[in-house]
């Protein structure tokens, strides 16, 4: 794991690192922007809530800016304030997914290099989830934002199963194709279900004994590496991953694992 | 002689048309000789049977699969069960139970028993059109006693899995000028081939629709309208693996728009191409009897293909879908056919083409409620920039006369819409519309510029493309990947075992009568 980030940070002018708060316009005012609908009718007492509400965030003089009646007892609020928390940006560690970026034929070369065969890698956009966007563009041989899809690459055998995939048939898939590693997507999702449906595969794939041989990676917008490390995944990509970043980290990771 | 802001080479429309034409004959022709496990269910719904056994599994889907059931599936399922129903002297549904606990057996009547089961399954059927026909005047009155303002329709989805907080989302949209309430469904209910009964308040990414669904969220909407003044139409799916069964309860729930759309259900869900394009054939037809709007799905083909190489399989596949819901009686009114360019927002001139897209698919279907959706495939979490976005395609729809605008949310791609994404996105749709009010009466894009290149340009593949398609059929172009960049197979996905060749003696009085009342000539 890196963890050097914070170290080297470089700070505007007049920042206590140790006590950061949002910024507006003068240092330390910890301005921020909210907006939220309470279910009460709109009114004085509706106004007064929401104003409460923001203080109860330990905001300073919130100031309900905008407020609207959206009728059948619901009312909206756009509010700003001043946080009053602040934060140690010193002691936060992320964890980082520890790899060198590559690009395609730097990829290629090194596959070559390390693997007489090809590695085989699935994907699938699991549970209720119909957006496949994310695993296409990583997995595709398009790609995403001009970088070519794992499809692409000779050096790799690719199944992408497409969206509404159940985690039973993403293992037996997995099983039967003899995969190196798993791309696991989770795009639009509801009330957290996308990670019940991730940390429910890593138990399948361990129950059936091919954890130790098999990369679980998952991605999409609310994924990051460290919820994919908490939920049992070896690695996690979140917004504006290309399809090279994870294909070098797998081409990366498996010669580690040989190694150790 | 037709005029156009786009300078449109009509001959060359009429020539893509015409192509069109032919492949939607030979789809037809292909459906009517088949039925599917879910048009006898659709038939058997009809004729009155209700209700589900004690594990929610329907008595319709128990009847089709019962071993008589099935041996009879390519016969038609209405005149046997018509003929069951007369011998035992129960009612529908209670013949439906004897039925599947096999203590009645369905036969195919012959002779006289078989006119006389035929008459009988028309009865049976009876009440279900008056109920059709009652709705489709209910909905005519309304919208001559109320109007439903302005178009495009600002269409808006609710999505939250529980119907009664789907009633609260729907009432507080209709306050902020929707037009149109479409309720999400749960999102995997597509694939299955059953449709659950009774109110849900469980589903991810929606929820489920069902008969029960269907009808608390008219009757709210119908309180609503009264409310606001104004009809709001209600719409949920016909599409998936009971999209015949969705379409009937659409008519006799009087769901105002239906989406509905095989080659969706191909490309999308992969469901089975023999399947669904059968399914559709008797959809469009109740489609047509209930007269309800489809919505066609060509809105989601950019998502996968590329939007600056393919608007032209947007367009061509519009017109197959409009030439076949004609051939199923549909009016040109009633057809909300999608669209949605899906160009990136940050590549130069792209509004002028979103522009060229939007009024070229106008002029191509000048009597139809055309549907209109922004790009979501551009939406980033970057919920300003998105609002924003929004607000450009918000500008195109009413530019181009849209007829239905599914209007953009800030929050695409992150969640299902919150109550506030929903109200700001009206907000901004209904500014916007008031604005720019007349601005397409005064437009006429300028001859030899960007616009009316990129359109003659789409145009001209749309041609080529469909004379294409009219010589290898429409299996095989879905099989080489035309649409959407996704290729499917004859004898690949889902529901194909539910597929049976209409035998010579196949009779379905239930059919004939959709027909009549669809004005489309029965067998």
């Amino acid at each position: 794991m890196n963890m050097e980030s914070t170290k080297n940070a470089v700070f505007p002018k007049g920042v206590d690192p140790t006590r950061i708060k949002p910024y507006g316009d003068t240092m330390n005012d910890g301005q921020v922007q909210l907006s939220f609908s309470l279910p009460v009718p709109m009114g004085p007492e509706a106004r007064e809530a929401a104003r409460r509400i923001a203080g109860r965030m330990g905001l300073k003089e919130p100031s309900i800016y905008h407020e609207t009646d959206l009728g059948h007892g619901f009312s909206y609020f756009i509010v700003y304030g001043k946080c009053t928390h602040t934060i140690d940006f010193s002691a936060i560690v992320v964890p980082k997914i520890d790899m060198e970026v590559m690009g395609f034929h730097e990829i290629e070369h090194f596959m070559e290099k390390h693997f007489d065969r090809r590695i085989r890698v699935v994907g699938a956009c699991t549970g209720s989830d119909a957006h496949t966007v994310g695993i296409d563009a990583i997995m595709d041989m398009k790609g995403y934002n001009g970088e070519y899809g794992l499809e692409r690459y000779p050096t790799f055998e690719t199944i992408n199963m497409g969206s509404q995939v159940s985690n039973e048939t993403l293992l037996a898939r997995i099983v039967e194709f003899k995969a190196d590693a798993v791309l696991v997507s989770q795009v639009v999702t509801q009330k957290d279900v996308h990670l019940s449906n991730l940390a429910e595969l890593v138990d399948m794939v361990e129950a059936q004994g091919v954890r130790q041989d098999l990369l679980m990676i998952c991605g999409g917008p609310r994924i990051s590496h460290e919820v994919a490390l908490e939920l049992g995944f070896d690695a996690g990509f979140g917004p504006g991953t290309k399809p090279n970043h994870v294909a070098g980290y797998i081409a990366q990771e498996l010669v580690r694992r040989r190694r150790s | 002689m037709k005029t156009s802001k786009l300078g449109l080479d009509f001959e060359k429309v009429d020539a893509a048309r015409a192509a069109a034409s032919e492949i939607a004959a030979s789809v037809m022709d292909f459906a009517a000789k088949r039925t599917t496990t879910s048009v006898e269910r659709a038939t058997l719904r009809m004729m009155g049977v209700e209700g589900a056994d004690a594990e929610g599994v329907h008595w319709v889907n128990r009847v089709v699969d019962s071993p008589t059931g099935r041996d009879l599936l390519a016969h038609g399922l209405s005149v046997p069960f018509a003929d069951a129903v007369a011998r035992t002297g129960m009612d529908a549904s209670e013949t439906a139970r004897a039925v599947a606990a096999g203590s009645v057996e369905m036969a195919m009547p012959s002779g006289e028993a078989l006119e006389h089961a035929v008459a009988a399954a028309e009865d049976l059927a009876a009440d279900s059109f008056r109920r059709i026909r009652t709705q489709r005047s209910r909905r005519q009155e309304s919208l001559a006693e109320l109007g439903e303002g302005e178009r495009p329709l600002l269409y808006v989805i609710v999505a939250t899995g529980n119907i009664f907080e789907d009633v609260d989302q729907a009432r507080v949209a209709a306050k902020a000028g929707a037009q149109v309430i479409a309720v999400i469904r749960s999102t995997a209910q597509s694939l299955l081939d059953y449709i659950p009964e009774g109110p849900t308040t469980e589903g991810f990414g929606g929820t489920f629709a069902t008969q029960a669904n269907f009808r608390i969220m008219r009757d709210a909407l119908d309180e609503v309208s009264r409310e606001e003044g104004r009809y709001i139409r209600l719409c949920n799916y016909a599409s998936g693996l009971c999209m015949p069964e969705m379409s009937c309860l659409g008519a006799m729930e009087r769901l105002d728009v239906m989406l509905n759309d095989a080659l969706y259900g191909i490309l999308f869900r992969n469901i089975n191409m023999q399947r669904t394009l059968t399914d559709q054939r008797f959809a469009r037809l109740a489609a047509a009897a209930g007269g309800f709007i489809i919505n066609t799905g060509e809105d989601n083909y950019l998502t996968t293909a590329d939007a600056a190489k393919s608007e032209h399989t947007v367009l061509a596949s519009d017109l197959i879908n409009e030439q076949i819901a004609l051939r199923c009686g549909l009016q040109p009114e009633q057809l909300g056919l999608g669209h949605a360019m899906q160009m990136n927002p940050w590549s130069e001139d792209m509004f002028l083409k979103e522009v060229a897209m939007a009024q070229l698919v106008r002029e191509v279907f000048p009597g139809c409620p055309i549907k209109y959706m922004p790009p979501t495939k551009y939406m980033t979490g970057n919920i300003f920039r998105g609002h924003v976005q929004d607000a450009l395609f918000n500008m195109a729809a009413v530019m181009t006369d849209q007829g239905i605008h599914l209007l953009g949310m800030m929050t695409e791609a992150m969640h299902t819409p919150h109550i506030h994404d929903r109200y700001l996105a009206l907000e901004s749709g209904a500014m916007i519309r008031q604005a720019a009010r007349h601005l397409g009466d005064e437009i006429e894009f300028k001859e030899g510029g960007i616009v009316r290149g990129y359109a003659a340009e789409v145009l001209e593949n749309t041609c080529a493309l469909l004379e294409q398609i009219r010589r290898e059929g429409l299996f095989d172009a879905i099989s080489r990947g035309v649409f959407a960049d996704v290729r499917r197979h004859m004898d690949s996905g889902r529901g194909l075992d539910g597929v049976a060749l209409r035998a010579d003696d196949y009779r379905n009085p239930v059919e004939s009568m959709l027909s009549l009342m669809a004005g489309v000539k029965g067998e």
